[in-house]
């Protein structure tokens, strides 16, 4: 086990690079201008321009500004975003708590109903049930998330009435931020209206984000299992008198889980990027909304920070999801 | 493990915390009005950046000017000084300060004493002088109005006469500038607090916790969702009738639209145009609006072939019907334009005659030109909505059509925004759409970016057309001090700018501002800012 964790770590090295470069690369090709951005249909006054382009360290060739962005980010610094002249890790870790409370609850979301749904589709198979299922999780799957989105809060929130429009809380309450996240913050301040709030505020970015990640769970789910149900080993217990219930919980869940389990892993990469979109109409206040901003913005320390930080962290659950197979079945084994 | 009855307990316990968080939001407290912002603000300092958005956020709640403008007008009126003089040569201007006008105090400051000429000095100076204490922190931090308004020419020194009294000393007449004073980057800032954040040894904390003297002070900003201002007890006016203000940050403008419907916001900023009737059938809305102080054009480049014969941009401009185009595009939401300069804005020249749709007297102008075959040519197209041009694509190709009528075949081209403008200034283009939307309500401000010989070489006239006689009109009417005297040169200017045709002049386009029923005394400003200082709030049944 140990040595795979140290393999594993040796690999994040090239991908380090990999991801600084084409970071670099793809904000660097796009056309635009970071300066001037800064400047609408006045235009700017050519010693600011070339002022700022020095400031900023845009007035050297490309590959210096590579290299010494790479020697700054090994000592730490991911610069300061060329709008607000912010700390770009200060930006990203205000931002952070949002983006994983969001995240953690559609993937909540996606396990909870998705699990089931494709048990229950594997073991009613060919029924009406599984037809239902397969289908809305055919049409989930393709579901744009910005449409959905709307699609969500015309429904819901101007139609019904239900579920606020946007935002992480209603205005009222200005529950001081000490964890960012604001379910946590709630209940620390003991406001338990905030709370509630707060918790409305959740729901409907929840199944928007939550609900591609659902729908591959599902699917995943019921494959998985109709292969292993066919397994003798299935047959053996259920030959041997065994309930129902226990045959296909105990003896063919934990076996169909393994592939279920990476799916869920990926899924985090994928939350991370639907969060870009989900955050941007729900005006949620997380990292997503905040790097497709930079991105129009041409932000380039604010891109490739961003794109650098959220790398890391998919790297790390991938790493965490590999270590987890061994757990749920003993007969893998890291060498 | 639980027995079933206790899982069913459970699960209805849990069904009823979900359902009780369906419920909506308690009604908001009493006089908190929330406006649903289309961003959040680059920083909370009003001289280092240049948009709109910032400026909402900023200067208009939180600070105020020497001279502003009347709500709703560009008439400039007393603010922080109480009178000003000119001299007879126009170059000199001498400031009476208003006394007793407080500033606003937080957490680590407490001002000792009221606004008065330091401040002043102070506000200008740390732009203007490089080696000033206050004048550079961190880098990438510029003074982007200051320095692209040229204003290092314009303005020689500052003096203190006394406490109450400034003079600001010219290097040349120049009669825009009292208008250049009320505009958003000549915001008063706090000598004593810079001090004082200086002393404590943290002076960028003065450009995040501002300070300043408007009629609300600043409670808590959390990036990209909330910025909170409370009314300010002493504001020199008199305190505002709402008690909080909120900023909603909500990027999107659908989202906006929606929270407006559910009561989640008051105002909204920048609506679809594509919303507006459905809104306008919501009885619980009301719809402001008000002619843009902006332009839409389109610009052809003199410099280039066959654009340099007048009689070319002439029929071009015969062949372009406008009045499609402002259905089609505008959705009816502007007015056909004549001038450079909106009918709202004085000097606006109403007698000058536009140029009718006529295709069979273009196609006689580009014969006479020597074009009877017509020519192609590349037109550019705006990659983004503006405020002036909702639709920059649609635009561009219903005038291909109406050009290809006298045998002129455009090809249209755009680029990324920031690559177009970039572009423009190179002199690239032959033909190409542009605009303005003016930021101080002098006319000034429309003809010398956009039409002088100076912004030839600065890249803002992008026609890279520079007329003699009109260039004299526009330069004596900046050095001329009285306002009637103006209004005549610039009547004059525009006639020459009609008969020269540079431009295509499309369209001004209105402005409209959603907000709901219960707002009481919201008016719309004119140079498109957002101001919560009149208003209040109906009581609710």
């Amino acid at each position: 086990m140990f040595g795979f964790v140290l393999r594993r770590v040796a690999l994040i090295v090239p991908t380090f690079v990999g991801v600084t470069l084409l970071a670099f690369a793809l904000i660097h090709l796009i056309p635009g201008d970071p300066v001037e951005n800064l400047s609408g249909e006045r235009g700017m006054d050519p010693e600011r321009r070339a002022r700022l382009l020095h400031e900023f360290g845009l007035d050297r060739p490309l590959a210096v500004q590579y290299a010494s962005y790479v020697g700054q980010v090994l000592r730490g610094d991911l610069g300061s975003s060329l709008t607000t002249h912010e700390s770009v890790a200060r930006e990203f870790a205000t931002l952070f708590p949002a983006t994983v409370e969001l995240a953690f609850f559609a993937l909540l979301f996606a396990v909870v109903v998705g699990l089931p749904a494709g048990i229950l589709a594997a073991v009613k198979r060919n029924t009406a049930a599984d037809y239902t299922v397969m289908g809305l999780s055919l049409t989930g799957y393709s579901m744009p998330i910005f449409w959905w989105a709307l699609l969500l809060i015309l429904f819901f929130s101007v139609q019904l009435g239900w579920t606020p429009v946007s935002g992480r809380i209603a205005v009222q309450y200005d529950v001081p931020m000490t964890t960012g996240f604001m379910l946590i913050d709630t209940l620390r301040a003991g406001d338990m209206a905030a709370f509630r709030s707060a918790l409305s505020h959740l729901i409907l970015p929840t199944i928007a984000l939550g609900t591609i990640p659902l729908a591959v769970i599902a699917r995943m789910t019921r494959s998985s299992m109709l292969e292993v149900l066919r397994e003798d080993y299935v047959r053996a217990a259920r030959a041997k008198g065994l309930p129902r219930w226990r045959v296909i919980v105990v003896h063919a869940l934990r076996n169909a889980l393994i592939p279920v389990i990476t799916v869920v892993g990926l899924q985090v990469g994928l939350l991370l990027s639907g969060a870009i979109l989900t955050e941007t109409i729900f005006s949620w206040p997380g990292v997503g909304n905040w790097l497709i901003h930079g991105v129009q913005s041409r932000d380039y320390p604010v891109v490739q920070g961003g794109i650098l930080l959220i790398a890391a962290i998919v790297i790390t659950v991938n790493l965490i999801v590999d270590m987890l197979y061994g757990v749920i079945n003993p007969r893998i084994r890291h060498a | 493990m639980p027995t079933p009855d206790q899982f069913r307990l459970r699960a209805g316990a849990l069904a009823a915390l979900a359902l009780s968080a369906l419920v909506a939001a308690p009604a908001l407290a009493k006089g908190t009005l929330v406006y649903c912002s289309e961003g959040s603000p680059e920083g909370f300092q009003p001289q280092f950046f240049s948009t709109g958005t910032t400026f909402d956020a900023v200067s208009v709640p939180m600070f105020n000017r020497l001279v502003e403008f009347e709500i709703g007008t560009t008439n400039i009126v007393p603010a922080l000084a109480e009178s000003w003089t000119v001299s007879p040569d126009g170059k000199t201007y001498t400031f009476k300060l208003r006394k007793g006008v407080k500033f606003h105090s937080n957490a680590n400051f407490k001002p000792s004493r009221d606004f008065n000429a330091d401040d002043v000095l102070f506000s200008w100076y740390r732009m203007a002088d490089d080696n000033h204490p206050f004048h550079k922190f961190t880098a990438g931090q510029t003074y982007a109005y200051f320095d692209d308004m040229g204003m290092k020419n314009i303005v020689d020194k500052v003096e203190k006469i006394d406490d109450y009294t400034v003079r600001y000393a010219l290097k040349r007449p120049e009669a825009p500038f009292l208008a250049d004073m009320a505009m958003d980057f000549a915001s008063i800032l706090s000598k004593e607090y810079f001090e004082a954040m200086l002393k404590k040894g943290t002076p960028n904390a003065a450009d995040v916790y501002p300070i300043g003297t408007g009629p609300f002070e600043f409670v808590s900003y959390q990036k990209d969702a909330t910025i909170r201002y409370k009314a300010f007890d002493k504001h020199w006016k008199g305190r505002p009738k709402i008690d909080n203000l909120v900023y909603s940050i909500t990027r999107d403008a659908t989202a906006r639209y929606a929270k407006l419907k559910t009561g989640e916001c008051h105002v909204m900023a920048f609506p679809k145009p594509a919303d507006l009737d459905e809104m306008r059938k919501d009885p619980q809305l009301t719809i402001q609006q008000k002619e843009g102080l902006n332009i839409g054009y389109v610009a052809f480049n003199v410099e280039k072939k066959p654009f340099d014969n007048k009689l070319v941009r002439q029929a071009l401009n015969l062949a372009t019907n406008k009045e499609a185009i402002l259905k089609a595009v505008y959705q009816g939401n502007g007015q056909v334009a004549k001038n450079p300069i909106p009918p709202i804005l004085w000097g606006y020249n109403n007698a000058v005659q536009d140029y009718p749709y006529d295709p069979v007297k273009a196609k006689q102008l580009l014969a006479q030109a020597g074009y009877a075959n017509g020519f192609e040519m590349d037109l550019w197209y705006l990659p983004v909505t503006r405020p002036y041009n909702p639709d920059g694509k649609r635009m561009a190709e219903l005038i291909q059509a109406d050009w290809e009528k006298i045998g002129v075949k455009a090809k249209l081209i755009t680029y990324e925004w920031a690559e177009y403008r970039k572009r423009s200034k190179t002199g690239e283009q032959a033909a190409m759409m542009f605009g303005w939307s003016g930021d101080n309500g002098d006319p000034d401000n429309f003809f010398v970016p956009l039409l002088g010989c100076e912004a030839v070489k600065g890249g803002g006239n992008v026609a890279r057309w520079c007329n003699k006689p009109f260039e004299d009109l526009i330069i004596k009417a900046a050095q001329t001090p009285k306002q009637v005297d103006r209004a005549k040169l610039y009547e004059q200017a525009q006639v020459i700018v009609k008969e020269e045709a540079p431009w295509i002049t499309i369209a001004h386009s209105v402005r409209f501002d959603p907000l709901r029923k219960e707002v009481l005394g919201y008016k719309m400003d004119a140079t498109a800012h957002h101001y919560f200082n009149n208003v209040d709030l109906a009581k609710q049944p």
